[in-house]
């Protein structure tokens, strides 16, 4: 699978952005303790996800994708189609620029969250910064969105392992809010053994797909059959749909995923136990229960 | 209602039979028919008690007067008298019918005590008949009912206890409603009159004189000063009538020359004082505030008319006679204002004397009432006329807010349940939290290996094996096939209609009767007294009962379905298993706490 890309790509001046010229936003989990217990290495992974991309630019010449790399302790930008650089050096035969250069910033990436890890061991795999990924991800959107009236249409995909954060429940559910308010689907695909609450209704709240894949060898089949089609043509087509989405919270206090809760009445803050003074906006005395 | 009656009449099997003549003697719990012809068979004994019915033929001199005394409707037929006149058969169909009404209010107050007795309690009839038919209108209720209190695991009042909502509604339903007076005006009572004499009669029932006394205070107060001491009854309505006359031909002169020769007369005919004032007084209670200018020519008892004229004549009066004349508009407005105020009294419309006295007791009652709270009306009105000077910053009183209204709460209970169940399901799955055992720095380079690993290797090629491919794209096609031919097809259907209708509604059956039970477990806790333990570990065993059917539900279905109803069943066992354990608990605790206080309560 070779790519004809590897010169500049300087900007078209008259770029024909038709409805079917997508932008998408991959949001890759580089947790390592999910990927040391994944039931796929994560060179297979990476393989299906490399193939997938380039199926991606292959689909349409003014399609692009970002990778935004999900880390435990940060996350960053490791792959731009719009400005890949042309680096012969990376050229080796084995491995199409586009990949190399994005392994690379990879490679790079990991060394760097793990520099900012703190040497805690943590009992279980712990969560990785979705929230931070998905918020990068929304202002690199944004700022697509002002570059003019002609874009592409953006979409955002999380390749999730790492159970949620609870922690994080504010922060994905704001994430989640705005990029419905901007029309941005978040499509996920969840590759943990757990189901993901915060991924279902994030997908659920902005008419992205949810999808939780049985067979992870068969990964790439799965990319490329649900998530590689653009907004337009998922108009006409059949997608998978999720039998149910999992609505429950985190409360604002401890950041436990409740079933029922206290709601403060003014601001709307969860809490799992009730208090006498609403800790968000200081408004006293709450007691509407949620179900 | 006499002893008994005796008549002629003919015997007949049947309407088209001519019959046997004989005599007829009711009494008041049977009747006998002896036929003149002593060797005739058709002799009758029977008790009123088994006569249901009677029907009767319609009067009419060219038909016969016939009597049907119907027996049982199973039973069928019935005895058929012909009588030789109609007003015979009046007699005896009336005492017919007085002996039926007494025997079926027998009966009635029977069947009554029996339900009563039934529950052991004390409750009033309409109670009683409300909770009949609640029961009677929710199958589901009524099953819930004979399975719980039925069966002595609940107790009547307890059940009723948690519907108390439901009981309550239908009282306000039942109110009675006032009946108020008929809108229609009695000065459409004509005077007849019969053409031959210059008599003109005037028909006045107690009704009508009950009306008269709430729209003419005049009339009601003369009629207490003149009857009886003054003047019988029927002279004063006489004079009454007479000043109606008088009003009906519009002869204003007359009246005034009536009216000055007749004292008690010009009390009709003359305007009338007690309303005069009243209407002033109405004129002074009218809110301040309100944008209208409530003066002089507001009072419609000098408003001359609106161009209407009774009876479309026209006429012009001389000033003199003024207060003789009555306008259509003034006779309108104080009929409406009457209809409106309703019925004051309730008293039985028949000595026209208790009428009048009650209601000017009433009206004194009224008068008395407005007085009290006379300076708190001034008061609120002050405060209004302060207050609307700044109304547009005051905040509107009733936020318009709609009840929630759940029509079915099934339909959402399901969806919310299949959720649930999908959530439920996955979690079980997934608690097996995988444990990482190893370092930051071991997971960090085990990552980097996989990455090192990637560049050297370069992608896998192929990427996915055929046959694997092949396989998801089975596994997707079929799932998505599956979610829209069998959940998108109704956005309203949920699991439980895809099981077979018996499992459905056995599920939905144990879920009321477990959620009935829960409510009522839960409801007897903290336990603080021998009586709620008593209702818990009752309870306690009902819910034990229902335990292994769940399990014979499980597996009694398909293999198709026994995933799905073992989803559908496993909140219905963890409700029931936290019911237990706290129960468990609670026994322990309650035995520990009793083995350091042996005297101490259950």
């Amino acid at each position: 699978m070779a790519i004809g890309r590897s010169a500049v790509m300087a900007p078209v001046p008259s770029k024909l952005y038709s409805d079917d010229v997508s932008l998408l936003m991959v949001l890759l989990d580089t947790n390592p303790f999910f990927w040391s217990t994944a039931s796929i290495p994560f060179s297979k992974f990476l393989s299906h996800v490399l193939a997938f991309l380039n199926s991606i630019l292959l689909i349409n010449q003014f399609n692009q994708v970002v990778v935004i790399a999900t880390g435990c302790n940060s996350c960053n930008f490791i792959f731009d189609s719009s400005s890949v650089p042309a680096n012969p050096n990376l050229e080796n035969g084995r491995m199409p620029a586009l990949c190399s250069n994005l392994l690379q910033k990879l490679e790079e990436f990991v060394t760097g969250d793990e520099k900012l890890s703190k040497e805690v061991l943590a009992a279980g795999i712990g969560s990785s910064l979705l929230s931070g990924s998905l918020s990068m991800a929304l202002c690199y959107i944004q700022r697509v969105f002002r570059t003019g009236p002609l874009h592409p249409q953006p979409r955002i995909l999380c390749l999730q392992g790492s159970p949620d954060g609870p922690e994080q429940y504010v922060a994905v559910m704001n994430a989640i809010f705005s990029a419905q308010r901007s029309m941005v689907p978040i499509d996920s695909c969840v590759l943990g053994a757990q189901h993901s609450a915060f991924l279902q209704q994030a997908s659920y709240i902005t008419g992205g797909v949810y999808l939780k894949p049985q067979q992870l060898d068969g990964l790439f089949q799965y990319l490329s059959t649900v998530f590689a089609t653009d907004l337009h043509s998922r108009r006409f087509l059949q997608l998978p749909k999720p039998a149910g989405v999992d609505f429950r919270a985190s409360c604002f206090c401890h950041k436990n995923t409740i079933d029922m809760g206290y709601i403060c009445s003014v601001c709307l803050s969860i809490f799992c136990k009730h208090h006498k003074k609403c800790s968000t906006c200081g408004r006293k005395r709450q007691s509407s229960l949620e179900g | 209602m006499p002893g008994e009656v005796v008549k002629r009449a003919r015997y007949k099997t049947s309407v088209k039979d001519s019959g046997v003549a004989g005599v007829l003697k009711m009494t008041e719990d049977k009747f006998v028919f002896m036929p003149n012809d002593p060797t005739s068979s058709a002799r009758l004994d029977v008790e009123f008690r088994f006569i249901k019915g009677h029907k009767f033929s319609k009067g009419g001199s060219n038909k016969p007067a016939l009597l049907n005394l119907t027996q049982d409707s199973e039973k069928g037929g019935g005895y058929i008298f012909e009588f030789e006149n109609h007003p015979d058969r009046e007699v005896c169909r009336e005492f017919v019918g007085k002996a039926l009404a007494k025997f079926s209010e027998a009966s009635k107050a029977g069947s009554e005590q029996s339900a009563v007795k039934l529950f052991d309690e004390q409750l009033s009839t309409i109670e009683m008949e409300r909770r009949i038919k609640l029961l009677r209108e929710d199958s589901e209720l009524q099953k819930l009912h004979k399975q719980f209190v039925l069966s002595g695991v609940l107790t009547e009042a307890e059940f009723w206890a948690t519907r108390k909502k439901l009981l309550d509604g239908n009282t306000s339903r039942t109110s009675k409603q006032r009946v108020g007076f008929k809108s229609a005006m009695i000065s459409d009572l004509k005077p007849l009159t019969d053409g031959r004499t210059n008599r003109v009669t005037f028909n006045l029932t107690p009704e009508i004189i009950h009306q008269i006394f709430a729209e003419k205070p005049a009339v009601h107060q003369a009629f207490l000063n003149f009857v009886p001491n003054k003047m019988t009854e029927k002279d004063f309505w006489n004079k009454y009538c007479r000043a109606e006359y008088l009003h009906c031909t519009r002869n204003t002169v007359a009246a005034a020359a009536e009216a000055a020769e007749d004292e008690e007369l010009a009390v009709f005919l003359k305007h009338d004082d007690i309303l005069a004032s009243e209407a002033r007084r109405k004129i002074r209670r009218v809110d301040p505030t309100l944008d209208m200018e409530a003066d002089q020519g507001d009072d419609y008892m000098h408003l001359p008319d609106h161009g209407i004229f009774r009876d479309g004549s026209k006429e012009i009066i001389d000033p003199q006679y003024e207060q003789y004349r009555r306008t259509l508009s003034q006779d309108l407005n104080r009929h409406a204002a009457v209809v409106l105020e309703g019925r004051p009294i309730d008293v039985e419309l028949e000595d026209t004397r208790t009428v009048a006295e009650a209601l000017a007791k009433s009206k004194r009652v009224e008068a008395a009432n407005e007085k009290s709270d006379g300076s708190v009306t001034q008061e609120r009105l002050e405060r209004i006329s302060r207050m609307t000077e700044i109304e547009d910053l005051q905040a509107p009183r009733d936020l318009p807010f709609a009840a929630l209204c759940i029509k079915d709460p099934r339909d959402y209970f399901d969806s919310q349940q299949a959720n649930a169940l999908k959530t439920l399901g996955d979690t079980l799955a997934g608690s097996k939290q995988i444990k990482c055992s190893l370092s930051t720095q071991e997971a960090y380079g085990s990552l980097r290996g996989f990455i090192s690993e990637i560049k050297s290797v370069g992608l896998s090629d192929p990427i996915v094996k055929p046959d694997i491919a092949l396989k998801v794209l089975n596994g997707l096609t079929q799932n998505i096939s599956s979610t829209k031919f069998h959940l998108g097809k109704n956005p309203q259907e949920s699991v439980l209609d895809r099981l077979p209708i018996i499992t459905k509604e056995e599920l939905l059956h144990h879920w009321t009767s477990i959620q009935e039970l829960l409510r009522h477990f839960w409801s007897s806790y903290p336990i603080t007294t021998t009586y709620l333990y008593a209702k818990a570990s009752r309870l306690k065993d009902a819910m034990s009962q229902i335990y292994p059917k769940l399990q014979e539900i499980k597996e009694s279905v398909q293999s198709d379905f026994r995933h799905q109803v073992s989803l559908l069943v496993q909140p219905m066992l963890q409700a029931l298993d936290a019911a237990f354990a706290h129960y468990d608990a609670d026994q322990q605790k309650r035995s520990a706490r009793s083995g350091e206080r042996p005297n101490g309560f259950v």
